[in-house]
């Protein structure tokens, strides 16, 4: 212990401090309302996430404080928990504004899906770290899929498709240990013919693909894939292309294609399904380049923005702090993914680094969805903005997530 | 490849969200306006608009409240709709129409349904209106007239245009301002300041309070009351004398340049231009491009002055020492000079020396003055400039930088002028070229103040002070050094006696004669001038202007007054008649002479306005 003990990371830990503190402060803004203002008002929003953060230092205490080999050793069975916990929600769960994603405590909720995302990144990291796994192996794929997709299958039911699709994140530890390319090709393939198909229609997609097709087909073997690859690839992509037209069009539901029709310009509805998302360019748009200041923002204190002190805090951001302070806070987040990226890589373990690699992963899908949500660019999937937004669960759940590596990031010497 | 992968797409995220941000906050400006609209509603307190008073304390405008009844859509709940449609004098379907234009407009802020209640609707409908939810009346404040004239002085407030929306940004659209009149110049006064409240509004569209504890807000400044130094009664008896004819009068008092009458004919009522039917009625005012009842010609209209610009040739004959009151020219029915040219005269005897020569108005008398004054010089063109210098101390022929809301410079014709006229130096002209100029036709052109102004000036013997409207604000009489300097003419005062004089002797003896008034010592001049018209592409020749000045009493001038009526014939007929009213009507209050006033009251000059259309022959020099 003595000796093995590198430190801990000082600015990860630095830049989670900020993110946590602004992310107060603009809750404090975003839910003041009419109340008092007294910070440690617990009936308010900013009060109980005052008391949240307090929490969060107890529990970087703990989690610091346990043996890093603990959490290699006991993944297993803290993913059981959590899947139970997922489980006992269909029994237990109580549901809050048409989800049951909560267990209830009082007046306090505990929310198990928040907690899952580091259960399985230790569940994953200890498989792929196992002598035996290789994950170029198509039933070793396969296995790792399950433990990530068992979480998620669970979640959507409840319904939360938002935080389910974080479990995309799990990408990025598998390709840096040695996932296929072809997956990355096939996924990304699949997310353009789908865009594409919504944009501009399956006619298009097809002469698009067939013009491709063409060219990779006629080119010198060298520089090519298989030529029944090619004619493969073209194929299922038109195929692909037509059912997904014919799944917008004929199983989807008004409200999902509206999501979609939204950001992708299409339609143009600031009263009904595009309403949150218009708010909320409108609040941050309003900022300019320092803001309105805190807890002065028009918007903000009038609520325009629905959900703003939880999934729409960023715009409390952009309207009070302006282009700067959401700049800012964009910076904040790339600086702490790129610090947590220099970490992973300097891991000799390859469980450290595979969690690593999966923190990275889960936060920066969250960062992703979230911002690209609120500033209009990404469709309405309702997820939290790490250590920003309003939750107990969530701040707790991404506290352990992040300090479960800072403390796997220290042991790094005893290998 | 592996390990850059998650590098790439994190920095690129990072960037294009930034990107983004910078495209919304600093780019598109238009989303910043939109936070303003929904979320901060600016609420104006309209102050009340300052009263008008007459220059004896008599209110002239006030204000009356207006009712207007609002709704707002989303508060209706049913009610008993035949029961509002009968106090309101709608139909059914009225109703229904325009609580459909309301919900379009907006469900949640209010329309307006009914605009400017009558005071019955008013009071009947005051009481039931909590029976109906959704409904509530709007007080507003209009203007209130207390006196049927003076339309041309007071002006009239009106809803402001986008361009003055553009122009000035403490109005916005659905502000008042004053148009026209005192209403207009005396706009700041009057209006005082709106007070301004931002209230934040959530996203119900509900207060939630004042907008950064109401650091922007300000509380309105009441208009202030303004006392104009018209008399009410003798504007009001001045513009009865005017009835049926065209013209203008416009009486001063010398003693302080204040304006005590300002009458334009014809005329309308100003209370035509308040409430419902006030865009109808000025459009009818408008569209009357014959009678013009929206000219005010006491300002704007530029006649020849006539006879009474004689005196001021006397006194410049007299200052330029051409000319001595006892030197006598001869008329032979008027003034022979050039080749043969004649400047037509009346009978009278001759020769005549200056004060005769004034009360008689003999053409050739200041024919041989007026070519004196040119010919003192070694040019026309030094000649022609002295005498446009001194009459430029009066203040013609150019703005004379009065309070009044609209005018017109008239024109003193300079040696520049005439060089341009004959395209000296090619060719050459001289006095007699210009010799009109001696009688007030030729190039001089006068409005009716300046007309007033000098008959003032000659008053006083040789200064005025800048004709104005504005005699108090709140009770205190203005400061204003324009209006509290005197202007000196280039006329020295001794040589103002024999031009009284003669003026006096108009009165006594000459053309002015028969308009005595027992008791008031009058000093005028009659004037009449030619006055032409295309008819049918024709030049014709129209019955001349009646124009008469005086000032009274003749030793302590309390009242200086200029009367033109248009087509009205000789300036005793009509113009002259009016001034000897106006004059004892404002000096005694009564009216003695009532002759005069029932012959004044009794005739109309329709018939004559309607010749160049009815073809009737025109009375010239009959």
């Amino acid at each position: 212990m003595s000796n093995s003990n590198a430190g801990f990371d000082w600015i990860s830990i630095f830049i989670y401090l900020a993110l946590i503190t602004f992310g107060w402060a603009n809750i404090y803004s975003a839910s003041l309302g009419s109340s008092t203002g007294d910070f440690l008002d617990l009936s308010q929003p900013y009060g109980k996430q005052a008391l949240f953060i307090g929490l969060s230092i107890f529990l970087i205490v703990i989690v610091l404080s346990i043996e890093a080999k603990f959490y290699q050793r006991f993944s297993s069975v803290i993913y059981i928990i959590s899947l139970l916990s997922l489980v006992g929600l269909f029994v237990f769960g109580k549901t809050i504004s048409g989800a049951t994603s909560w267990y209830s405590f009082g007046s306090f909720g505990v929310q198990p899906s928040e907690f899952a995302k580091f259960a399985t990144a230790l569940a994953l990291a200890k498989y792929l770290s196992d002598i035996q796994t290789n994950i170029r192996k198509l039933s070793h794929q396969v296995k790792a899929f399950i433990i990530i997709a068992i979480p998620a299958i669970l979640i959507v039911p409840q319904p939360d498709p938002g935080s389910a699709l974080v479990y995309a994140a799990f990408f990025f530890p598998l390709y840096r240990e040695g996932l296929s390319g072809f997956y990355l090709v096939t996924g990304l393939s699949a997310v353009a013919v789908f865009i594409l198909t919504l944009v501009v229609g399956p006619i298009w997609v097809s002469v698009g693909v067939l013009a491709i097709g063409l060219i990779m087909f006629f080119r010198k073997r060298k520089k090519r894939p298989g030529r029944v690859l090619i004619t493969l690839f073209a194929i299922i992509s038109i195929g692909l292309s037509f059912s997904v037209n014919y799944i917008f069009e004929n199983v989807f539901e008004q409200r999902h294609r509206d999501r979609f029709n939204i950001v992708l310009g299409k339609e143009v509805d600031s009263r009904g399904i595009g309403y949150n998302t218009n708010q909320s360019e409108i609040a941050i748009g309003s900022g300019g380049w320092l803001g309105k200041g805190w807890t002065e923002g028009t918007q903000t204190k009038g609520h325009f923005v629905p959900e703003q002190h939880t999934d729409y805090i960023f715009s409390t951001v952009g309207e009070e702090w302006g282009f700067l302070g959401s700049s800012i806070v964009v910076l904040l987040f790339v600086a702490l993914l790129l610090r947590l990226l220099i970490l992973a890589e300097r891991q000799r373990n390859q469980f450290y680094r595979v969690y690593g690699y999966s923190v990275i992963g889960i936060l920066f899908i969250h960062f992703l969805v979230n911002i690209g949500m609120v500033i209009g660019i990404f469709p309405t999937v309702g997820i939290p903005l790490p250590f920003f937004s309003y939750g107990g669960s969530g701040l707790w759940g991404f506290t352990i997530l992040l300090f479960i590596f800072i403390k796997l990031d220290s042991d790094r010497l005893s290998y | 490849m592996r390990k850059v992968l998650l590098y790439i797409t994190i920095l690129t995220t990072g960037l294009i969200f930034i990107g983004r941000l910078f495209y919304l906050q600093i780019v598109d400006t238009s989303l910043a306006i939109r936070s303003q609209d929904n979320a901060i509603k600016v609420v104006y307190d309209y102050p009340q608009r300052g009263y008008i008073y007459d220059r004896t304390g008599e209110l002239m405008v006030s204000n009356q409240p207006s009712y207007d009844v609002m709704v707002i859509p989303r508060n209706l709940k049913p009610f008993d709709t035949t029961e509002f449609c009968n106090i309101l004098n709608l139909t059914r379907e009225d109703l229904e129409k325009k609580l459909d234009k309301a919900r379009i407009y907006s469900p949640m802020l209010p329309s307006v349904v009914i605009p400017q209640l009558t005071k019955s609707e008013y009071a009947i409908l005051q009481e039931k209106m909590r029976k109906y939810e959704g409904f509530y009346i709007q007080k507003r404040s209009l203007r209130d007239y207390q006196v049927n004239h003076s339309a041309n002085v007071l002006g009239y407030i009106a809803e402001v245009n986008q361009k003055i929306v553009n122009e000035n940004p403490y109005y916005i659209s659905g502000d008042l301002i004053g148009r026209a009149g005192v209403e207009s110049q005396y706009e700041e006064l009057l209006r005082g300041v709106k007070g301004v409240k931002h209230i934040q509004k959530d996203r119900f569209n509900r207060d939630i309070g004042p907008y950064k504890e109401g650091i922007y807000d300000t509380l309105p400044e009441k208009g202030k009351d303004i006392t104009i130094s018209i008399d009410s009664d003798l504007q009001g008896y001045g513009t009865k004398l005017m009835e049926n004819k065209r013209g203008g009068i416009v009486a001063l008092d010398p003693q302080s340049g204040e304006i005590l009458a300002l009458i334009s004919a014809p005329t309308y009522d100003p209370a035509m231009l308040v409430g419902r039917s006030r865009s109808r009625n000025y459009w009818e005012l408008y569209s009357d491009s014959i009678a013009k009842p929206l000219y005010d010609r006491g300002l704007l209209a530029e006649y020849p002055p006539g006879s009474p610009f004689k005196t001021l040739n006397a006194l410049i004959g007299l200052q330029e020492g051409v000319v001595d009151t006892d030197d006598s020219f001869s008329c032979n029915h008027g003034y022979t000079y050039g080749r043969g040219r004649k400047l037509g005269c009346h009978a009278h005897k001759s020769p005549l020396s200056m004060i005769p020569g004034i009360a008689q108005s003999c053409n050739a008398y200041f024919a041989n003055v007026y070519r004196r004054i040119i010919e003192k010089y070694p040019s026309p063109q030094e000649g022609m400039d002295t005498w446009n210098m001194h009459l430029k101390s009066f203040g013609l022929g150019q703005f004379m930088g009065n309070d009044l809301s609209t005018g017109r410079p008239g024109k003193i014709p300079d040696s520049d002028y005439y060089n341009r006229i004959y395209d000296y130096p090619t060719y050459k002209w001289y006095a007699s070229a210009t010799l009109s100029n001696a009688i007030g036709q030729g190039e001089v052109l006068m409005t009716p103040i300046q007309l007033a102004n000098m008959t003032a000036t000659i008053g006083n013997k040789g200064w005025y002070y800048t004709p104005h409207i504005l005699k108090e604000i709140d009770g205190q009489p203005i400061k204003e050094e324009k209006f509290t300097k005197k202007n000196y003419t280039t006329i020295d005062a001794k040589h103002f006696d024999p031009v009284v004089e003669g003026m006096h002797e108009v009165y006594k003896s000459g053309t002015a004669s028969t308009l005595r008034i027992p008791g008031i010592e009058i000093a005028g001049k009659t004037g009449t001038a030619e006055n032409f018209a295309k008819i049918d592409g024709k030049r014709v020749q129209l019955t001349d202007h009646s124009i008469f000045v005086a000032f009274a009493p003749v030793d302590n001038p309390k009242i200086a007054i200029a009367v033109f009526v248009e087509n009205g014939y000789w300036g005793s007929r009509y113009a002259g008649r009016m001034a000897s009213l106006m004059i004892e009507k404002y000096l005694k209050g009564t009216i003695t002479r009532t002759d005069m006033e029932e012959w004044i009251l009794s005739h109309s000059l329709q018939d004559e306005y309607a010749k160049p259309v009815s073809g009737e022959p025109f009375r010239i020099n009959q």
